[in-house]
């Protein structure tokens, strides 16, 4: 065996890694920019709370929270009741469970530098857009969200380490089956729980490192394209 | 035409604005603080007043007794923010044409007459932090003005500037207050800005509307001139070019009868000017005097001294129809026994006037 060539379960456990972060990331990333900018924009009554509920993942051990969501979402959960009886959707025991579980644990990793990038805007910019006729909607989308991209970038990146390296709330909400919710790291911790699983577990370490080092790269390259196309009229 | 008759406050300043603008441009003056971008922004749309009405030309924006209150975006209202607030990862083109693409606005002024009015042709790839704060204003007036507006209103779009660049961007103003064909709401704390280019005046201190009236007329109040300083006091007479006068390098100007003759005025035999004269370049005499260096000395009427404690008397003379106002020691009223009513000399000299002081007049009242 080549050690340079992924086995097929390496490969379905990297696979499934990116499968996972990346729809965490496509559902998450919307709903953080938009409470991001809620939270940043508005003084609004419960405006605390709403901040506090948003990063309990953050404080709140990964096991709690995946066994609330496992209590809420589970099949006999009152929502995943209600979502398998309506729609047929099912998060219990599924890849799709995973990426909501990365998804939570991400969340408030993603709402904080968005938040942050809002605040630098000045909403004074909004109103001379209102002024020239757009929309609200207009000009948040023609304005304010442009100004924010470094900040949304920043959030997407740090949310999809986050999504791809969840572990507690994954496996509690899950469980580690093997193709459907055993990624990367689930894979890595099941090798050392084997006997003689010490080159496995090397094998996922080193494949865990050079994807997030990848991604690294990537992001800092895209940063700054961004960079001299939006801030930088010197070009 | 602007109606304005509001009351609101915002924060602990209580606004109680009443003014009407008859075309033209409306300034509204006043010291800092006295609440101008306030009353600016109720009229925008970006604050709300808790009663009043708010029209213009015949559109009421906001009338808290029938329920009218028109989101910005709706109003039609050009602004010119006192820091520009051009969209920073924008180009000057695309700031420029933001109301059509984004606003959904047709606007009805030609895109390249706008370039050239404001000068911006050699700025449009730019990005707004690489221009100056004057090429920042003309920008901003440009985008204002591209927006297809009903009115104009310009917040101090000089007060961030040096004194360099105001002198830069004031002849683009000149032309833009000719030019516009709309009515201009026009918020300044300088009296020299004001009087340049407005044909009504609305005085803004503590939050209230204290007067409004036609500039020249407006000019002749004390309570102006309490907010001004005595050294800026001055008056407004309008004229006529009648003659330029190559061989000594002097414009003359019909005032309704006499003829000012004047240095430094660009402009072309039937253009109508305004010249802004201040108090203290006027002195006066009680027989007309000979062989003086002095070229404008005109006959005049007292109408009235204003008696106050220190060395100085501010007096109003009719001349011509219009008013003139000096300003000399209370030493020389009584040693010349001046008194209202008296025939005499108003002398101002020629050089006085050449300040960037005389413009072309913006459209008279009535006009637009």
């Amino acid at each position: 065996m080549d050690f340079f060539h992924l086995q097929p379960a390496e490969w379905q456990a990297l696979v499934l890694t990116l499968k996972v972060a990346a729809a965490a990331l496509f559902v998450a990333l919307p709903l953080a920019v938009l409470v991001a900018y809620l939270l940043a924009r508005y003084r609004f009554p419960g405006h605390g709370i709403v901040n506090a509920l948003v990063h309990m993942p953050l404080v709140l051990p990964p096991v709690v929270t995946g066994y609330l969501l496992l209590l809420a979402f589970g099949r006999k959960g009152p929502v995943g009741a209600f979502l398998s009886e309506t729609f047929g959707i099912s998060f219990a025991f599924n890849w799709t469970g995973a990426a909501l579980a990365a998804g939570v644990m991400a969340f408030p990793l993603m709402v904080r530098p968005i938040r942050i990038s809002f605040e630098a805007v000045d909403p004074k910019l909004e109103a001379a857009a209102k002024s020239l006729g757009a929309h609200r909607a207009v000009a948040f989308l023609t304005v304010t969200l442009p100004l924010a991209v470094p900040g949304i970038l920043g959030g997407a990146i740090l949310g999809f380490a986050k999504a791809m390296g969840e572990f507690g709330a994954t496996i509690t909400f899950v469980s580690n089956i093997p193709g459907e919710t055993r990624t990367l790291a689930l894979a890595l911790y099941t090798a050392t729980q084997t006997p003689s699983g010490d080159l496995a577990a090397f094998r996922l370490t080193l494949i865990a490192a050079v994807v997030a080092f990848a991604a690294l790269i990537a992001s800092e390259v895209f940063a700054r394209r961004l960079r001299g196309r939006i801030g930088g009229g010197h070009d | 035409m602007i109606d304005v008759d509001i009351r609101g406050h915002v924060g602990r300043l209580e606004i109680v604005a009443h003014f009407e603008g008859r075309g033209g441009v409306t300034s509204l003056f006043g010291p800092s603080g006295a609440g101008k971008t306030t009353v600016t922004n109720m009229i925008a749309g970006l604050a709300t007043p808790s009663s009043g009405r708010i029209s213009v030309n015949g559109t009421v924006l906001f009338d808290a007794d029938k329920g009218i209150n028109l989101p910005v975006q709706a109003r039609r209202i050009g602004h010119v923010f006192q820091d520009a607030r051009l969209f920073p990862h924008l180009s000057v083109r695309a700031n420029l044409t933001y109301a059509r693409w984004a606003g959904r606005r047709s606007g009805t002024r030609d895109f390249g007459e706008v370039i050239d009015l404001l000068g911006l042709k050699d700025l449009l790839g730019r990005k707004p932090e690489t221009l100056s704060g004057g090429e920042r204003q003309r920008v901003a007036i440009g985008r204002a003005l591209l927006s297809g507006p009903r009115l104009l209103i310009m917040d101090e779009p000089l007060a961030n500037l040096d004194h360099a660049r105001r002198n830069d961007i004031l002849p683009y103003l000149d032309r833009l207050c000719v030019e516009a064909g709309i009515p201009i709401i026009y918020v300044s704390h300088s009296i020299e800005e004001v009087t340049r280019l407005s044909n009504t005046l609305v005085l803004l201190s503590e939050g209230r509307t204290q007067a409004f009236g036609p500039v020249a007329a407006m000019l002749a109040r004390e309570d102006l001139v309490r907010v001004t300083g005595r050294r800026e006091a001055s008056a407004l007479l309008s004229g006529t070019v009648t003659r330029i006068d190559t061989a000594w390098d002097l414009v003359h100007v019909d005032i309704g009868g006499p003829v000012l003759q004047i240095p430094g005025l660009a402009a072309e035999p039937g253009d109508t000017v305004r010249l802004r004269i201040l108090a203290r370049d006027v002195a006066l005499a009680s027989v007309p005097p000979e062989g003086l260096s002095i070229r404008n000395a005109l006959a005049a009427t007292i109408e009235s001294i204003t008696g106050e404690p220190g060395p100085y008397a501010e007096i109003l003379c009719s001349l011509a129809g219009q008013t003139i106002r000096a300003r000399i020691t209370r030493a020389s009223v009584s040693d010349l026994g001046l008194k209202p009513g008296m025939a005499v000399t108003a002398l101002i000299k020629s050089v006085a006037i050449d300040r960037g002081q005389s413009t072309l007049a913006p459209p008279a009242s009535g006009e637009t």
